[in-house]
Formats: C-alpha cells, structure tokens, sequence
C-alpha cells in the first residue's frame, strides 16, 4: 500500500463530509425520517440543473442555493401530498421523490450541452480526485471539496449547539414543543435545507451514495448504542470518522487481496459504515443481538441453577436423614430443559454449591444455604397468595415456581411480614 | 411521523405566504430553465409523429411495446405494494440489486469470459433483492430501529458495497462493464427484441398470477390478522407477493434504470386510489395508469430527441397522478372541496332557518307558531349577528341566499321574515334540533342546558331514516309538529 498527501486529503474531505452528514442524520432517525435522506438527496437533482442552466456555471453558491430550494421544497410537497391524498408518508415519498427525479434527469441532459455535468459523477462522486481541484487558505493549499465540506460541518454544528434543545423536543414530542411554544414544523424545515445543503456540499466531492449512506447509518448505529442524545451524537461521529478512515484504506488495500488495484472509496466508505453497523447490530450491549442472547441465556441459567438447587434440597427433605443423591441423568429428566441443565450443573459444581459421589449430584453446606433461601421464597410466596389472595390450588403452585427467581433478600422479609410469620407452608412443608 | 405545523393564524398566514413566494420562484426558475431547454429541443414534424403513432419503425415498435407492458405489469404488483405500505421497500429492493448485478457480472466474466448474460445479471439481482428484503425485515424484528431506518441503512450500504464492486468489476482487464450503468439510469431507447420479450413474459405472468391470487392477495392487504385466523399462509403468501415484485423490479431495473422502476411501482396505483376504492377496479386502473405512462412516455422520447425516455415516462405518470389528485373522483381535492362547500352552505342554510325560527317564537311566547309566517317580529342583521359566531360577511352572503331562494324577504326597514315556504323548511330544521335535544335528554341523561351544543353539531347531517328512528323512540311527541324547546331561548 503506497500513501501520498492525496490520501490523506481523500480521507479528510471523506471525514468531513461524513461526520456533517452524520450529525444531521441522528435526527432524521429520531423523527423515523432516514428516507427523507434518501429522497431529498435524489430530489436535489433538478435543483442542481436549474442552477447550473440559469448560472451557466459550476460555482458552489449557485448550486447551494438551488438545492436548499429545492430540499425545503420537496418537503413541503411530501408533506402536502401525504395531507392531501390521504397515502401513507412512504408512498408519498415515492411520489414526490422519484418524479423530481426524473424531472432533473431531463434537466441534466439538457444541461449537458452548456456545462460538463455527467449524472454518474452527481450518484458516484468522484472522491478520489478531489485533492487535486485545490485553493489556498491562509497559504495553505486546501482541497477545495474539504473546505466546502468542513464550513458545511461548521455550520451543522453550529445549528446543532445553538438549537439543541429545541431540536430534541421537537424530535421526541412535536406536540410538547408547540405548547411550549417552538414552532416544530419549521424546525423541521430548517432541517430538511441544511440536509438539503449538507447533501449538495457532499455531492460534489463524494456523491449521492455515500451521502445517504452517512445521513442514515451512524446515526442508526448510535442509536443502537445508547439511550443518551448527546452521547448518540458524538458516537455518530466518532462512526462516521471511522468510516471513512476505514472506507478509503479499504478500498486501496481489499481489491488487492483478489489481484486488482483499487475500487470506488465512496462505495467502500459506505461498506465500511456498514460493518460497523453490522457489528453495533450484533454487539450493542443494551440493543444488539448476541447482547440480547447473551443476557437470556443469563437469565435461563440462573434459572436452571436455581431449579436444580430447589429440587435436590426437596429430595433431601424427602429422604429425611438418608442419603439425599440424584444423577444428573434424573436431573435433566425432571428439568426437561435439555443442556442447560448440564451448563448448569457446572456452574454450580465451580461455584462449589454441589458435588459429585458415586450415588450422584449431592448438595455442599454452601449449597444447602442458598437452597434453603430458594425455598424459603417458594413457600412465603406460596403462603402469601393462599393466606392472603386466596389463591391456594395447584396454579400458585406454578405462580410461586416463577416469583421465586426475583425474590431479593428485602421481598423477602416483606412476604414474611405480609404472610404473618408463618412456619409452615399451604402444603404442610416447613418454611426453612 | 412528519412533526405537524402548529395552526396558530398568523403563522399559519405567514407560511402559506412563504410557500408561494417559494412556488412562485420554483416555477419561475424551471420555467427559466423550461426555456432554455426548449431552445434545444426538436419538435417533430407531422410526418415523425405518424411514424410513431402508427408504429412504423421497428425500433419504437419494441420499445414503446416493452415500456407500455412493464407500466401495466409493475401497475399491478405495485398495488400491493401501496395497499401493503410498503412503497419505500420497493426503492431498497432496487438500490439493494446493484451488488448481486455487479457479483454476477464478475463470476460470468471469469467463469465464462463474457460477464452480459441477461439471464444471470437478473439472478443475481433477484438473489440480492432477495438478501435486502430480508436484511430490512431481520433489522426491525431483532433491533429498536424502526422501518425507515432499517430501509435507510439497506439501501445505502448494498448500494455502496454494489458501487464498490462495480469498481472492481470496471477495472477488470478482461470484459466490457460499460453496459452494466443501464442498470442504473436504464437504457430504455436501445431496448432489444430480446428485452421487450422478457418483459412481456413478466407481464403475463404478473397478470395471471394477479388474478389467480386476487382472494389471497387481497385478504392479505387489508386484514393480514383475520387471514391468519381463517388459516391462510400469511407469511407463504406475502412472500409470494414480495417476489412478484421482486421479478417486476428486476426486469424494469434495466430498462428505466433503478429509481425510475420505483416509481412505476409507487405512482400508478397511488393514482388509481383517486378514482376507486374497490381492489379491483384499482388494479385495473392501476395497470391501465402504468401502460398509458409507459406508452405515451416512450412516444413523447421517440419523437423528441434528447429525451430520456425513463425519466418521460416517470413525469408522464407523475402528471398523472397529480391530474387525479385535483380532479380524482375519491379523494380529489377538487370533489372534497366542492362536498365541503356544499355541506358549509347547507349548515350555514339550517342554522339560519333555525335562528329565525327562533327568534320569532321566542318573540310570540306563544309556544309553537302557526303555519303563517308573522310579518311583524323579524329581526334585523345586526340582531342576528351576535346569536352565532358568524363573521358579518358570511350571515350578509347566508341572508342573501335565503332571500334569493324565496325562503325569507327582505323588508323595507331591513328585517328579515319568512316565507310560506322558507316557515315550512324551517319547522323542519327546528324539529330535527329538538328531536335529538329530547332525544339526548331522555335517553343519554345530558342535562337540559347542555343539550343544545351537542344537537347543535348533529342535526345537519340527520337523514330521514334516523328522524324515523328518532319519532319511535319518543313517544310523546306528536308527528309532524315541532315540539317545545327544553331550553330557555336566547
């Protein structure tokens, strides 16, 4: 892999454009809007045409202007079509979306003649070779796509700072923040033109894809993160960062695995962003996958743990001051619960609560205390529900077999005290 | 959901003055625009416009047959698709087809040494649209993102990732990737024999499967819960349907390009929702909508050169739409503002006869007035004005039409005073009002002072069947005559 200041430059202008789409983003995914992303960034289009037609030029203002108009401008339509006709918000999209888009396609075309404006470079961006198109600031040569890009930043943050709060309530509760007095639906236009300019600021240097990409997905992956909005924004950040870092190694390092020399960066940033979702997905401790399995196969343990305990101290009541063994085979016949109930069983012969002999699965004294605590649950639950609720056949029987799992040593010594001290339980069993 | 606009007036004053300052620099800058295109483009002559019309040439002949089956075809899955609100998953399906095309591509050119196989570009479409459908279903089932996010992310990362290897795929020293971007923007005007025929075939089998499915699909759409009762497939069938669609896209994708085919899907049976209801005539109608986008699309870019002919038809059926959204017979704006303003007339009507009535009995205290109307206790507009929160302007237009219809005069000193026939109207007016008061007060225990506000809104819309109803219910009253208020008068 060869590095050049070009790289580092394609890496930064991809970072910038990223992380201003980004910030904007977590609050299309807030407002269950990521396909207002997707539409506007195609509905841009004509926008763009129209400029280049009446400007006869390429030049930033011009093109920014248009599409801010146009982006406000497709919201309103959206939202005048979804009040109007009665179709959901995704056909209305459609509608709106995809007829602006092809109004812009004709626009191209005939924009082709006067100005060289190719669509693929509008759907593709052409990334890698924007540090060669430079300007100078404060003597510096600058790319000129990375000083469009980090004012676009500049700008986002800016609105994201001085109206934080009335963008996070207007984004959870837009009734809330009427009668609190912040007009929501034109903070919501507001939105839609920055996303709108934010869009036509990344066009020019990265293309449509990775700008719906980047509108969209970090913020889903921080939002898979955490419950927190400030701490979302900042995760949406850090991936974005991230994803264009990766995006850009990958695309000049991946290809060469297979025997080619590189690929589009702008397709690879989006990848990119992709595998950190994927791996939010998965990994997220609250909100992911494998977190979620993780935690149930948890709790089914513990629970196999504690069945396991209860019945071997039942046998042992049972069979007085006699040996008080069961095989594991009995075990998992009894329990029903398939492996679990060996997973189970080794957790508690590490834990020293259990041990082996020749007769089979006996409990140890540390065993025996928390059985007896186990137990002790049981029958004040089921105590409590016959005594107190009058809730005394074989169902509180099952009722108290799932309580018994949450009680806590205070719930505890609430039941004794709401069940009256009892000694024995519905059953005759002793309370231990 | 979309935040909702406050309604306070002013603002509400203000926007809509924004929104057509916007509208008005909108058009004035496409109609700019619109000019400077117009400079560019050929207008046909007679003789061209024959040609096409009567499809003469062998080229227009394929591709305006091709584009008017594929509108027909996607008109009808794209039912579905609306009726199942799943307009925007049709998008993701499309964008989510670009790396399965690219992948196919590759494996042919090196398996075969020549990557264009239609056939196997399309399958490895399909697999991927397959593999992005699931993708969305997986992300909202098993993580707290909703739909749109799920799409969202669909969307954009299969489309980098087809970007991405469409990179490889360009850079490949043997095979020609040129042909692979008609899958993006379409490449409707070279469309070959070949092509129009493998959409005709999807076509037919759209329709038939369409009408074959029709009792399926349709229990499906519109109560997916009571179909899983009864015992039918739900999931077995709603992924039929997706597949169908599925097979639409696909097909479409090469020939007006991947977000044209979305909206093939989407617009069509949005406007057929304008003018029925009924599944079926929808579909129809549906179907109808796409074939004459497709038909007249591919004519309009046959004639004019420099059209694009996917992006035509998009606007031709866009056009469409929007023509149905004023004038559509259900739910057109047209027809709702003209039902509205009828109903605006006949309450402002009843509440006049009403006032009136009123008015004169309780000026009379004689309990119920006579079938002639009294010339001397009619009130003057001013002492009208105050009883209802009526602006002056709209009571003035209301009086205006009563003394037109010959319901109420005018008299010199500027008091108003029924007719014979105005006093007949009215005694009906009056008793719908105190049918439902008593009504309410018998029979809902709403106290007497409150009865008149709930009536009050009611009596408008009471048809003759429920004013039947209503006279059985209470016994007391004798037919035919108007019974005494429960309330005090104003």
């Amino acid at each position: 892999m060869e590095w050049s200041f070009i790289d580092t430059w394609i890496i930064v202008t991809g970072m910038l454009s990223a992380m201003s789409c980004a910030l904007l983003g977590n609050y299309l995914v807030l407002r269950r809007m990521s396909m207002m992303g997707d539409a506007i960034s195609h509905a841009v289009l004509p926008g763009l045409a129209i400029a280049f037609l009446i400007s006869g030029s390429r030049d930033s203002l011009p093109m920014l202007v248009g599409a801010v108009g146009v982006g406000v401008l497709t919201a309103v339509l959206i939202q005048g079509v979804n009040k109007l006709s009665g179709l959901d918000q995704g056909a209305s999209m459609g509608v709106v979306f995809t007829s602006l888009f092809a109004l812009g396609l004709i626009l191209i075309r005939q924009a082709a003649d006067h100005v060289d404006l190719d669509p693929g470079c509008v759907l593709y961006g052409a990334i890698e070779l924007t540090p060669l198109d430079v300007t100078t600031l404060f003597g510096w040569e600058v790319p000129r796509a990375a000083l469009t890009n980090g004012l676009m930043l500049l700008v986002n943050v800016g609105f994201v700072v001085i109206f934080f709060k009335e963008l996070r309530i207007s984004s959870f509760d837009p009734a809330l923040a009427t009668t609190m007095g912040f007009n929501s639906g034109l903070m919501h236009y507001v939105l839609m033109g920055l996303v709108a300019a934010t869009t036509i600021a990344a066009f020019e240097s990265v293309g449509s894809i990775l700008v719906i990409a980047m509108l969209i997905v970090p913020g889903a992956t921080a939002h898979l993160l955490t419950d927190r909005l400030d701490a979302m924004l900042g995760i949406s950040l850090v991936v974005a960062a991230l994803s264009a870092v990766l995006g850009h190694v990958g695309a000049i390092t991946v290809p060469t695995w297979i025997g080619f020399r590189d690929t589009s960066t702008a397709g690879m940033m989006a990848v990119a962003v992709g595998v950190l979702f994927l791996a939010a997905f998965l990994f997220a401790p609250r909100h992911g996958v494998i977190g979620k399995m993780v935690a149930q196969g948890l709790l089914t343990l513990s629970i196999n743990r504690d069945d396991i305990l209860g019945m071997l101290y039942r046998v042992r009541e049972l069979a007085g001051k006699g040996v008080a063994a069961v095989k594991a085979e009995d075990l998992r016949n009894a329990l029903k619960t398939g492996r679990w109930v060996r997973l189970a069983l080794m957790d508690l012969l590490r834990n020293k609560m259990v041990r082996h002999t020749p007769e089979g699965v006996v409990l140890t004294a540390r065993g025996l205390t928390a059985a007896a605590n186990l137990i002790r649950s049981h029958r004040l639950w089921e105590t409590y529900l016959c005594d107190q609720m009058g809730f005394c056949d074989a169902e509180a029987h099952y009722s108290a077999h799932h309580l018994e799992h949450v009680t806590d040593e205070e719930m505890q010594e609430r039941l004794n005290r709401a069940a009256n001290y009892p000694t024995q339980d519905p059953h005759q069993k002793a309370i231990p | 959901m979309m935040p909702m606009p406050p309604t306070l007036s002013s603002l509400a004053g203000l926007r809509s003055a924004l929104f057509a300052t916007l509208l008005t620099l909108g058009w004035a800058s496409i109609a700019h625009a619109g000019g400077l295109v117009g400079e560019h483009l050929q207008w046909p002559t007679l003789q061209e416009l024959l040609r096409v019309l009567t499809l003469r040439d062998y080229n227009t002949r394929v591709v305006i047959v091709g584009t008017t089956l594929l509108g027909l075809a996607a008109g009808l899955t794209g039912t579905f698709l609306i009726l199942r609100k799943r307009a925007l998953l049709s998008d993701t399906l499309s964008h989510a087809t670009l790396p399965g095309i690219a992948l196919a591509f590759i494996v042919m050119t090196l398996l075969l040494g020549d990557g264009k196989h239609l056939i196997g570009l399309i399958a490895g479409a399909a697999i991927f649209a397959v593999l992005g459908t699931s993708s969305v279903l997986l992300i909202q089932r098993y993580s707290r993102l909703k739909n749109d996010a799920a799409l969202g992310v669909v969307l954009s990362v299969y489309f980098g990732l087809g970007i991405a290897i469409m990179g490889i795929a360009t850079r490949m020293a043997s095979g020609n990737a040129a042909g692979l971007n008609s899958f993006i923007y379409g490449k409707t005007a070279s469309m070959l024999f070949a092509d129009a025929l493998l959409i005709a075939i999807t076509a037919l089998l759209a329709g038939a499967l369409c009408l074959l499915f029709f009792k399926e699909f349709s229990l499906i759409c519109f109560d997916a819960d009571f179909a899983a009762t009864q015992g039918w497939p739900v999931a077995r069938l709603d992924f039929f349907m997706m597949t169908l669609v599925v097979v639409v896209t696909v097909v479409g994708l090469q020939a007006v390009g991947l977000i044209l085919v979305v909206a093939l899907l989407i617009i069509p049976p949005s406007t057929a929702r304008f003018w029925s209801r009924r599944l079926s005539v929808m579909l129809g109608l549906s179907a109808a909508f796409g074939a004459a986008s497709g038909m007249i699309g591919a004519g309009i870019s046959a004639l004019m050169a420099n059209l694009p002919a996917g992006a035509v038809i998009v606007l031709t059926a866009a056009s469409l739409f929007f023509f149905s959204l004023v004038f559509g017979t259900t739910g057109g704006l047209l027809r709702m503002a003209m039902e509205r303003f009828s109903l605006s007339r006949k309450v402002m009507r009843e509440n006049l006869l009403r006032e009136l009535y009123e008015w004169q009995e309780s000026a009379t205290q004689a309990g119920e007035i006579g079938s002639e109307p009294l010339p001397h206790a009619g009130p003057r507009l001013e002492e009208l004005l105050p009883r209802r929160s009526w602006s002056a302007h709209s009571l003035k237009r209301g009086l205006r039409q009563m003394v037109r219809n010959r319901w109420m005069e005018a008299t010199d000193s500027g008091r108003y005073l029924f007719t014979t026939a105005g006093l007949e109207l009215a005694r009906g007016v009056v008793r719908k009002h105190r049918l439902w008061e008593a009504y309410l007060i018998t029979h809902a225990d709403t106290a007497p002072g409150q009865v008149d506000w709930g009536a009050d809104t009611i009596e408008h819309v009471l048809d003759e069947r429920i004013i039947a109803e209503l006279e059985s219910r209470l016994p007391g009253l004798a037919p035919q005559k108007v019974p005494k208020s429960p309330h005090l008068l104003r």
